[in-house]
């Protein structure tokens, strides 16, 4: 049979098989992550051991790196349903009135799931809830294999009563369940609840459970069991968890100084530092000091202005190769007005799908997304760090630490000698 | 406080900015992302026949590939030029004191020479195979590592599975210099017996109690659990995630080059054109060979330019199109015949022949970037079973370094012609490789060393933590000597053995 034509997108400018003028099956772009079934992340473990906290966290990470992931946080579908949170009561294992709507707030939560994985293109859901018991979980994976999805639980354990309160603080204290409270009031009922749940707490147990996929992730990160990991997604998320940390740490992001290029208008490129962009870089080393950093970490790309921004901070250095600014191919050194006037289909492409579109001969923001990966999991595990890049790429990683889709990314707003400080507060 | 004018030159070769270096030298700017600061021992533990060895020299040449200087001590090499012939397992007795003695010395000489390594030879990690079983072992091992400065990692493979540990005794043990004289069921017996002379002195790794503190990762029944404690930096992290990743299910990997290209005829380089009619042969060709080869669930990759997916749509299978297996960006010099290139930027030229692993291009890529870009298509290979990776001549040459261990300076004049297939299949502790034309004709685009190019590795090059190293030789010469007889008693540590070392061992 015939070779199939290939014609490249003129969007992605990826080359695409088509079969008497339709697009054609067969060929699929890898992206950062691929994933074949969809996956059921399931949370175990007692109340304020982490589980909201992992599973937002985690959420941001894979939405990220482009796997369609949402969570379904079981309690928020108790507060719609029972209006007002009285107290611990509520919880007690013998409490028939509480345990049935516990149980139907699980199955709704269950069937949104399903609808999200099954029916909306979803590749990832995350099943938040306390899931505690042997019983609970097996409904859960049957629930999955009846619809074809992968699971993976994810048990956090942790005994130090320090932990426990600190996190009750951080994120309990603040819940719509005790807006009427005082925080010893609601410190003295939250502990209440935990107790109810730890009577009847089956943990991942090495044998009982031995043919699940799970990690259980112990002392919020000191030690970890990896059980039967299934595939590629599961080995990621693994990974991810295994460098993130919750030890208080602040990330500064800035761009290289004002360059000479950026005063003639013109993309890309690598020129050196304007005047003004040597006064930047002077007063981010006084900015540096004042705010009397341990131990910071300066990242910058092998780009001239970015390095040039660095020296002026008297302090060592990391040049990263990915953390260059996105190519632009042929559009180089180019001003918007030549683009337009060079390439008018490019630059109405452009402003079509802005996220997607990859420069003739360069990259795109998706391409970018796929390169910084690394930066964002070594930004995870460390703790203070400045990372002096370039627009696109600031972007790009901003986009992560707050969240944003693919759509607002390439609009997201990070303008010259502007430094954004990001702290971890709460779950964001 | 700010005098620096912030002047920067570009390096030649690299491409990399230096400042213009008058004042004095800051502890500064790496050129990647710092890997490792104080050196690191490995510390492997089980009992025999449970993949240490295999563990050991994989993750040596994975961490090798990219670019952290590694190195394998195995004491049961050093215990073989000690002892030049072995008997029995009566050896291995624990009662025999005699044969214990030895094998304490042998672990003393290889951890002095994994000190050498760390702090004389520029090793940045040192993996220490031997059985480790006891914690009295790891203690000295511990102690030792505490004087030095060095972090340690532990890596325990615990397997009760008797098929599995009898298969490794026949993949590895059979063949070993120990067992040269033996027939397979003589020596299969000694062996099993040589493993339970350890079996009553095994204490397991305990990260619940005793072991709490240390950086360790436990791999459970040939990976299908692990147990990770106390990770302290980026490569171990780094290492855990390597070996949480590979596997030992027997499988082949492919690789070849797209079919010869318009531009391959034109002796362009670089470029996004299509197959030539002899490209489109190929494919046909590679289409018959595959089918021929009668896998289970081939996965076929190739990169996003044109030439390699007109290539995989000759094979009527599911591909998946990767961007990091695109060919090495040349930049300026994209779409140039090298005749132009030496004419146009002859500067260029010159310096990529001086050291063809560092040059990048300008505006484009090193080999030193390309393996960066490909760590990820190596890591998802060694989750794969079978795979056929179709992409370009450095991409190939790249890949194929890691596989067959080979270091920065042989990586980019390894062969690797249009229209041939490699194959790859794991065996023992490595891979063989099985090299088939398919017999299309195609222009030659191989470009062999110049002749004053073959120098060593130049030492002033800015090595990036991205370097790859070939596995170093395994140093087999023990240095026992009979002072350290003397100082072994009171649980001699490798610092305090005197420097001065004999010029004459005893026994040569």
């Amino acid at each position: 049979s015939p070779a199939r034509e290939l014609t490249q997108n003129p969007l992605q400018k990826t080359w695409e098989p088509y079969d008497n003028g339709l697009p054609a099956g067969h060929s699929a772009q890898r992206g950062v992550c691929m994933t074949n079934c969809p996956t059921l992340i399931v949370m175990v473990g007692l109340p304020a051991r982490g589980k909201t906290y992992i599973s937002k966290k985690l959420t941001r990470y894979l939405n990220w790196i482009g796997v369609p992931t949402k969570e379904f946080n079981v309690g928020q579908y108790r507060r719609d349903l029972v209006k007002k949170y009285k107290s611990f009561e509520f919880f007690l294992p013998d409490n028939e009135e509480g345990l049935k709507i516990r149980r139907q707030c699980a199955l709704a939560a269950l069937n949104d799931v399903r609808q999200y994985l099954s029916e909306e293109n979803g590749h990832v859901a995350v099943f938040d809830a306390t899931n505690t018991t042997r019983e609970r979980r097996e409904t859960i994976y049957k629930f999955g294999e009846e619809n074809g999805y992968k699971t993976f639980f994810v048990e956090s354990v942790c005994v130090d009563p320090e932990v426990i309160a600190a996190n009750i603080v951080q994120v309990k204290l603040g819940s719509p369940d005790y807006v009427d409270c005082t925080n010893d009031e609601a410190t003295e009922d939250f502990m209440k609840r935990i107790e109810c749940y730890k009577n009847s707490y089956e943990t991942l147990d090495e044998t009982l459970d031995k043919d699940l996929s799970y990690i259980k992730i112990m002392d919020v990160g000191r030690s970890y069991l990896v059980n039967r990991v299934m595939d590629h997604i599961q080995s990621r998320i693994v990974y991810y968890l295994m460098n993130i940390h919750v030890t208080p740490r602040s990330i500064y992001l800035c761009r290289h100084g004002e360059s000479e290029l950026n005063l003639k208008g013109r993309i890309g490129g690598d020129p050196g530092l304007s005047v003004r962009g040597k006064e930047f870089a002077k007063s981010l080393a006084q900015f540096i000091n004042e705010q009397n950093i341990k131990d910071l970490k300066v990242w910058t790309s092998q780009m001239k202005r970015t390095i040039q921004t660095a020296e002026a901070l008297g302090v060592p250095y990391e040049q990263w190769k990915v953390l260059n600014e996105i190519d632009a191919g042929v559009c180089e050194e180019m001003t918007y007005e030549e683009i337009q006037e060079n390439y008018p289909l490019e630059f109405a492409l452009r402003d079509q799908d802005k996220y997607r579109y990859r420069y003739p001969k360069g990259e795109s923001y998706e391409d970018l997304v796929q390169r910084l990966e690394p930066v964002i999991m070594e930004l995870e595990r460390q703790e203070n760090v400045l990372v002096i890049c370039h627009q696109a790429v600031m972007r790009c990683l901003l986009a992560y630490f707050l969240d944003k889709p693919a759509e607002q990314l390439p609009y997201l707003k990070c303008p010259l000698h502007t430094v954004l400080k990001l702290t971890p507060v709460a779950y964001g | 406080v700010l005098t620096m004018p912030m002047e920067l030159t570009q390096s030649r070769i690299q491409k990399i900015w230096l400042p213009n270096d008058n004042r004095p030298a800051l502890p500064r700017r790496s050129c990647g992302p710092q890997l490792a600061n104080s050196p690191t021992v490995i510390v492997m533990v089980g009992l025999p026949a449970r993949g240490k060895t295999y563990i050991s020299k994989k993750l040596t040449r994975y961490l090798n590939w990219i670019g952290v200087p590694t190195k394998v001590f195995n004491v049961g090499e050093y215990r073989r030029e000690a002892v030049k012939h072995y008997s029995s397992y009566d050896f291995f007795r624990p009662d025999n004191e005699e044969a214990m003695k030895v094998r304490r010395q042998c672990a003393l000489a290889a951890l002095r020479d994994v000190k050498l390594y760390l702090t004389e030879e520029a090793g940045q990690i040192a993996v220490f195979d031997a059985t480790n079983t006891t914690r009295e072992r790891r203690g000295m091992i511990l102690n030792f590592a505490k004087e030095n400065g060095f972090k340690v990692f532990f890596i325990e493979s615990v397997c009760n599975d008797p098929t599995v540990v009898a298969s490794n005794v026949m993949e590895v043990k059979l063949s070993s210099p120990d067992y040269r004289d033996c027939n397979s069921t003589d020596a299969m017996e000694d062996f099993m017996k040589r493993i339970n002379c350890y079996q009553a002195s095994y204490q397991p790794l305990d990260p619940d109690d005793y072991d709490r503190e240390l950086s360790l990762i436990k791999v459970i029944d040939v990976g299908r659990r692990f147990l990770v404690n106390r990770v302290q930096d980026h490569i171990q992290s780094r290492i855990v995630y390597y070996l949480m990743n590979i596997h030992v299910q027997p499988r082949t990997i492919y690789l070849c080059r797209h079919g010869e290209s318009e531009f391959n005829l034109k002796g362009k380089i670089g470029g996004d054109s299509g197959l030539s009619n002899r490209g489109k042969k190929f494919a046909l060709a590679l289409n018959k060979f595959v089918e021929e080869q009668n896998l289970k669930d081939l996965k076929v990759w190739t990169s996003q330019l044109k030439r390699t997916i007109q290539t995989a749509e000759a094979l009527q299978l599911p591909y998946e199109q990767w961007k990091a297996l695109n060919e090495i960006d040349a930049g300026v010099c994209e779409e140039m015949t090298y005749e132009e290139i030496r004419e146009q930027h002859p500067e260029e030229f010159a310096l990529r022949d001086q050291d063809k692993y560092y040059y990048r291009y300008p505006s484009g890529e090193s080999y030193q970037d390309l393996v960066q870009r490909l760590e990820p298509v190596i890591m998802e290979l060694e989750r794969q079973e079978n795979v056929l990776v179709i992409c370009h001549q450095a991409v190939m040459r790249c890949l194929l370094a890691y596989f067959l261990d080979k270091s920065a300076d042989e990586m980019p004049y390894l062969k690797c012609p249009l229209h041939t297939v490699l194959k790859l299949t794991p065996v023992a502790y490595g891979c063989r490789v099985e090299s088939i034309s398919l017999n299309i004709e195609a222009v030659n685009t191989h470009r062999d060393r110049p002749e004053e190019g073959k120098k060593g590795p130049n030492p002033l090059m800015r090595r990036n933590s991205v370097t790859p190293l070939a596995s170093p030789e395994p140093t087999k010469k023990p240095r026992i000597n009979s002072f350290e007889e003397h100082v072994a008693v009171s649980s001699a540590l490798p610092g305090c053995v005197p420097q001065e070392v004999p010029s004459q061992l005893p026994g040569q």
